[in-house]
């Protein structure tokens, strides 16, 4: 129930907007309750925008991820387990 | 299939090894529970089968997250009784078929009710404006993520359509959870969406008045998987806190804007959970001035105290995680998808459904 999917916001007109979620699938979806310009991402759910996403978001925090990682592994104290 | 970049990378296997292997490294000997209170994190965790990835030691249980499951079936008589009195009850799929007392909207439906499944409560209103001189009915379910539509749709949606309210709030179940004495939670996977309209804050006082380690995660795979290092790391180090690994999606304030729409609408009130009694301040209603939208206001239902356990179904235990599905006699015997008894076979978000579906057997 509490799904919601990125998509591409494509045109806005008053409260509504053009979102492209890939494959071909365009939908209407309502931006009342989030303040969003064309090109950006969001995030829908049943219809309407719930939040503003940046891709850069995403791959900084993978980035981000993989260096925290990679510092346990070469710091022996922070392995308890090994 | 184009997946949205935004996701797809959190699906690398290269990374999803080094945090399994972090995992177990970092996990206790001595057991542990991890709870979660969404229906799409179960689904994520058992799709995609991360339980048997990670030590026995560790548990994941399925919470409280499904909100059609957490429906009394008191509150769905309500709907059955205004489809079978000329009223066109309009709902989400998932609640098409969760039984109430005795029957369904499905039921309902097949004894000449007018039950129509949506996909937005944006559909609804646009039904009511092209159908005047009939009553609808809105079933307003769902959580903190689908609460604000609702807020939206209440003030400017057409006179004839009115709201059935049954929405629930995360935060006091997870109190209701972390209070219970011998079910002994060692920490909580915070649901995203919810989250990414609530914000941080409401879950605060998880680490500092419970001790309880708080993560609040997204639904990818390798958002479930940080979610569990992060948890442990906490439990390791001994400093519960809160923390957030959906960041690209949930900011420390939330959607301002939705909680103000919602706030505009409804007031919390103390609600009951199905099977599992009343939990304070955990249930939306419309405020006052909006009391006209409220179709509990404008018809005169008559149901009775409604009946929210078929007898022999563990539905109120599975739901909050203190048996898996397949410890309920009923699992998979009586009690099937085709053939469901209990809300949590019915639903694609109810943890027996879930497990029903994707579940080695």
């Amino acid at each position: 129930m509490c799904l919601a999917i990125p998509g591409k916001v494509l045109e806005i007109k008053g409260n509504v907007a053009k979102v492209d979620f890939g494959n071909g699938v365009i939908r209407d979806v309502d931006i009342t309750l989030v303040d969003v310009d064309v090109g950006k991402y969001v995030l829908v759910h049943t219809g309407y925008a719930i939040q503003v996403m940046e891709e850069e978001d995403a791959r900084e925090t993978l980035d981000l991820w993989r260096e925290i990682l990679n510092v346990f592994e070469q710091s022996p104290q922070d392995k308890p387990g090994a | 299939m184009r997946r949205l970049d935004a996701n797809s990378p959190f699906r690398d296997h290269e990374i999803s090894d080094l945090l399994v292997r972090r995992i177990r490294e970092i996990a206790p000997s001595d057991p542990l529970k991890l709870c979660h209170v969404c229906g799409t994190h179960e689904w994520t965790i058992t799709h995609s089968g991360l339980r048997s990835l990670l030590p026995e030691s560790v548990s994941l249980i399925a919470g409280p997250g499904c909100p059609v499951c957490i429906v009394p079936a008191q509150e769905i008589d309500e709907a059955v009784w205004l489809a079978l009195n000329g009223v066109t009850v309009v709902t989400f799929g998932d609640m098409y078929r969760v039984p109430g007392s005795e029957f369904s909207l499905e039921d309902a439906k097949s004894r000449g009710g007018d039950v129509r499944v949506v996909y937005s409560v944006r559909d609804a209103a646009e039904m009511a404006s092209n159908g005047p001189g009939m009553d609808f009915v809105f079933f307003a379910i769902g959580f903190e993520t689908t609460a604000p539509m609702n807020a939206v749709e209440v003030p400017r949606s057409p006179e004839n359509l009115s709201f059935l309210v049954s929405h629930r709030l995360i935060p006091p179940a997870i109190d209701f959870l972390a209070e219970m004495e011998d079910l002994n939670i060692d920490g909580v996977i915070a649901p995203g969406h919810v989250s990414t309209v609530i914000g941080m804050r409401p879950y605060g006082r998880f680490p500092e008045e419970y001790g309880m380690p708080t993560v609040i995660a997204g639904f990818e795979p390798l958002d479930v998987l940080m979610g569990v290092y992060m948890l442990l790391r906490q439990i390791e180090s001994g400093s519960p806190r809160l923390e957030n690994e959906y960041s690209r999606a949930v900011t420390y304030e939330g959607n301002v804007k939705a909680q103000a729409a919602v706030d505009e609408v409804f007031d919390a009130v103390d609600g009951a959970w199905r099977g599992l009694g009343e939990i304070p301040s955990s249930a939306l209603q419309l405020k006052e001035e909006f009391s006209g939208k409220d179709a509990r206001e404008r018809f005169e239902i008559d149901v009775g105290l409604g009946r929210d356990v078929y007898p022999g179904c563990s539905c109120p235990q599975v739901i909050i995680g203190k048996i898996t599905p397949d410890e309920c006699p009923l699992f998979m015997r009586a009690c099937t998808p085709e053939k469901p008894k209990g809300a949590c076979m019915v639903s694609r978000e109810g943890t027996c459904n879930i497990w029903a579906i994707h579940s080695p057997l």
